[in-house]
């Protein structure tokens, strides 16, 4: 399945070299229309602002922590039905279990691939595009 | 965990023992003689735990080992995120290189790049790893800061000195990365999800 990389991407991590390693992961899989934040808070008012296609977020971050994140952008009328994937070093049943509940299109774990973020995606916005 | 409570409770069975032994006098039985070398063993326990506990130096613990720890620690974090950095600059710059080389030698261009971009992600659990050492570090400074204020005499001014432990924390965790073997693997993450359709 092709991806449709012309996608609006919002990648939220407070660590700026997680966003650096993101973005430029995306990058090798061409896309090119990557925005940042570094927590709930301001993706969240860039995502009011925006049309993005997808969300990419860290779970642990202050003061919004991604899990807050998706279940705003889940309550919102405009943005509850962007794909939202979670990329977090929490990988314990109750926390994928929140996330799900909560709204997130998938859940990936850190230390993580290139070849499960690319499945990820491709997964998610095929869903969305089918 | 100990409280203020357990402390009172020590010195009133240190009183009983004191008073059960100054009671005993006149010719004794052998029950009673065993019982007095039990009571005698049982005060001398209880002096020599005070003054081990009076020993500890909690403000060395306070004021110098645990924030030299912490100070260390974060060297480490502040290091290895330069050296990240550093490793993705070259990264860049290689990408770059891409459209200036022959299709094969691009191709393994890209492929090297992304594993070192995987590779980097390490950065990242570390430095949560380590937001879970200094969190532990700080509940070992207040368990020791309980401990005195239970047993020692002037270990409550110090108890109430501290900051609580949370308070002190850079990051706030949900529950942080697991250790190798008990986090759960992207495969079974992707079960537990599907479960939910």
């Amino acid at each position: 399945m092709a991806l449709d990389t012309r996608t609006n991407v919002l990648i939220v991590d407070d660590y700026k070299t997680m966003l650096r390693i993101i973005r430029n992961l995306l990058k090798q899989l061409e896309f090119d229309n990557v925005e940042e934040a570094t927590d709930g808070q301001e993706a969240l008012a860039k995502l009011r602002q925006g049309n993005f296609g997808l969300v990419i977020s860290d779970w642990n971050m202050q003061p919004m922590t991604g899990l807050d994140l998706l279940r705003h952008v889940r309550a919102d009328p405009r943005l509850k039905d962007t794909p939202f994937i979670m990329i977090t070093a929490e990988s314990k049943t109750e926390n994928v279990v929140a996330a799900k509940q909560a709204g997130v299109s998938n859940y990936i774990v850190k230390p993580f691939n290139a070849e499960t973020l690319r499945e990820k995606i491709e997964k998610v916005l095929g869903h969305v595009n089918a | 965990m100990s409280t203020p409570e357990d402390g009172v409770q020590a010195a009133r069975i240190e009183a009983v023992v004191r008073t059960v032994l100054a009671s005993l006098d006149g010719d004794l039985t052998s029950k009673e003689m065993v019982m007095l070398g039990e009571l005698e063993e049982l005060g001398r326990t209880i002096r020599r735990a005070k003054s081990e506990i009076a020993a500890l130096r909690v403000d060395d613990i306070k004021d110098s080992h645990i924030p030299n720890a912490t100070d260390e620690l974060d060297a480490i974090v502040a290091h290895t995120a330069a050296a990240t950095n550093e490793i993705l600059d070259c990264c860049e710059v290689l990408e770059v290189m891409q459209p200036r080389v022959g299709e094969t030698e691009a191709e393994l261009l890209r492929q090297v790049t992304t594993r070192v971009y995987e590779a980097c992600s390490f950065q990242d659990i570390t430095g949560q790893r380590i937001a879970k050492v200094v969190s532990a570090l700080h509940a070992i400074e207040r368990r020791v800061s309980l401990v005195l204020e239970t047993f020692a005499a002037d270990g409550g001014r110090l108890a109430d000195e501290m900051a609580p432990a949370d308070a002190v924390l850079p990051v706030v965790l949900e529950n942080g990365p697991q250790l190798p073997g008990v986090a759960m693997p992207q495969a079974e993450i992707d079960r537990l999800l599907a479960s939910f359709d």
